[in-house]
């Protein structure tokens, strides 16, 4: 295990990150408190409580998902993508490093800015809404296996996009709807019987629900059933790797 | 002398079917300058990344320092220095985290001191805390060479290291290699630039449409097959050369006053003895003598023109 690499990529994505640490921050901050301000407290104060939950506690864990979600695919997809767009890809495919090494370093960078970003969200959450944390540990061990889950598809996607327009298609056309449509500002039950078991389809349905259940203790779906779909996204996605890495697809003529 | 890197019957066809290596074999020896000398798109890049990790063979193999570069590519890799043709650098990192990075890649714990070292040698010190969009074109190059040498190669590729950059960042690139030669650090060129083999290399290959034609001792090269050429300066400008000289291969220059006579240096005779007793025997009165090597680019248009 070459591990001096594998620090070494992880450091030096992860100054990229401090680089732009207060650009990367603000902009989720700004855009949760608005979701508090809109669905929080306007809307918020005439809806009735779900499961006991009062609505802008109720929305805390879907907000967060929405952001990490999206922040896991896309600092992984950018990433992977920039040195391949500069040219500095060489430099980790000359060097003596393991395909798998360079996921950790690339992957692990990605999801700890996400992590990290999450984290912002919550605290800032709770200026807005008294809040509760059920189970504090599965709390932080659901959102760090969603953000190692979904870095590693922003990991895919990075390797596959052609160009920047590609990169921002997938978090934009795929993952904004799903995590709108998958329960993140309201309870599944709340819809017509059709749409509750279409809504099953959905896999951020399970991650989110498996986080809120983390907060509230109450859950649309069985928590075991969320960490198999976490546990399957991965596999998923580290399979797909595992083949672009064997192939050299869009790494190695 | 021991061999550093050796080439086997290494293809490559890429997905388009462009043949870019056909079947190269190639040795290079631990300590020596290659210059690795061919037209663009005759396949330099291409041997050079397949050797480097960065393309995968379609057929062959290549071993460093007795390493196989796919079954023990880490212990290969290690030896190995990279400075590509095109300058590909992180923008907005400082120069020293850049070659630190560089390092920690190819697997060595930190050392302050040789990175100072390093940079100093390239005159990039001063620069350290600079991020890289700032720097010139040259001092970009300097860094990608500082990347380089960042884990202490012991061999060095060098792909077309000067393209681009003036004679002074040339002069200096060309001082810096002859110091990794005398540190024993084995390095491979390739360059278009003639003037840069005929200084710097040991050995000289020249490639064209994915093989090597040949791999030759520098001066060797030069030597076989290089033609002289003879240039006798007259005392007296003539109008056309005495028909007693019929028999050589001579020509008179534009002036009128000084003969040129090609010879091949290989040949049992060279003839000159014989032209200079028939020149005073046609009553031309020498003034002086000259002679001159085909140069190394004569020798590689030739080549490469078959």
């Amino acid at each position: 295990m070459n591990l001096h690499a594998v620090k070494a990529i992880y450091f030096f994505e992860m100054a990229r990150t401090f680089r732009t640490l207060l650009q990367s921050i603000i902009s989720p901050v700004i855009s949760t408190a608005l979701y508090f301000i809109v669905f929080g407290s306007a809307i918020g104060s005439r809806m009735v409580a779900i499961d006991g939950v009062s609505y802008g506690a109720f929305i805390v864990p879907g907000l967060i998902m929405l952001t990490v979600l999206m922040q896991s695919v896309t600092n992984a997809s950018f990433g992977i993508y920039f040195p391949k767009f500069i040219g500095t890809i060489y430099e980790p495919l000359s060097a003596p490093v393991s395909y798998f090494e360079m996921l950790i370093g690339y992957v692990g960078a990605a999801a700890t800015k996400s992590m990290i970003i999450g984290l912002i969200i919550l605290a800032t959450s709770f200026l807005f809404v008294p809040l509760q944390i059920a189970h504090p540990v599965w709390m932080v061990g659901f959102l760090a296996l969603t953000c190692v889950s979904f870095s590693l598809l922003g990991f895919i996607i990075g390797i596959c996009a052609r160009n920047f327009e590609q990169l921002n298609l997938v978090p934009a056309l795929i993952i904004t709807p799903l995590v709108f449509l998958g329960g993140s500002f309201y309870s599944i039950s709340m819809l017509p019987p059709f749409w509750q078991t279409a809504t099953l389809f959905n896999p951020v349905v399970y991650l989110v629900s498996g986080f809120r259940w983390a907060f509230f203790d109450t859950a649309d779906v069985a928590v075991t059933y969320s960490l198999l779909a976490i546990a399957l996204f991965s596999l998923i996605f580290v399979v797909v790797i595992a083949l672009i890495f064997k192939t050299g697809y869009r790494l190695k003529p | 002398m021991e061999k550093m890197i050796s080439v086997q019957g290494l293809s490559k066809v890429y997905a388009s079917g462009n043949i870019a290596l056909d079947k190269v074999d190639l040795e290079i020896k631990k300590g020596e300058i290659l210059a690795l000398l061919g037209p663009n798109g005759a396949g330099k890049t291409t041997l050079i990344s397949m050797i480097c990790g960065l393309v995968n063979p379609s057929a062959g193999s290549v071993s460093v320092d007795g390493y196989d570069i796919l079954t023990e590519y880490r212990a290969a890799r290690r030896l190995i220095g990279l400075v590509p043709q095109e300058v590909a650098l992180e923008p907005f990192e400082k120069v020293i985290n850049t070659v630190q990075f560089s390092r920690g890649l190819f697997g060595f714990a930190p050392n302050n001191a040789y990175i100072e070292a390093v940079l100093k040698k390239l005159s990039l010190w001063d620069k350290r805390n600079t991020p890289i969009k700032e720097l010139s074109g040259g001092m970009k190059r300097r860094v990608l060479i500082a990347k380089a040498l960042s884990h202490e190669p012991r061999v060095l590729f060098l792909d077309e290291p000067t393209a681009g950059v003036d004679v002074e960042l040339r002069k200096d690139m060309w001082q810096i290699v002859e110091e990794l030669k005398a540190d024993g650090v084995t390095i491979v060129l390739t360059t278009h630039y003639i003037e840069e083999a005929e200084a710097l290399a040991d050995r000289v290959g020249v490639i064209s449409h994915g093989r090597i034609l040949l791999v030759e001792n520098k001066d060797q090269l030069m030597h076989q097959m290089g033609t002289k050429e003879l240039t006798i300066h007259l005392q007296q400008p003539v109008e056309k050369l005495p028909d007693a000289l019929a028999g050589y291969a001579l020509r008179l220059a534009a002036d009128k006053q000084s003969v040129i006579y090609s010879y091949d240096t290989n040949a049992e005779r060279t003839g000159i003895t014989g032209l200079l007793a028939d020149l005073s025997g046609a009553g031309l009165l020498l003034r002086d003598l000259q002679t001159s090597q085909s140069s190394l680019e004569d020798i590689f248009v030739d080549l490469v023109k078959d």
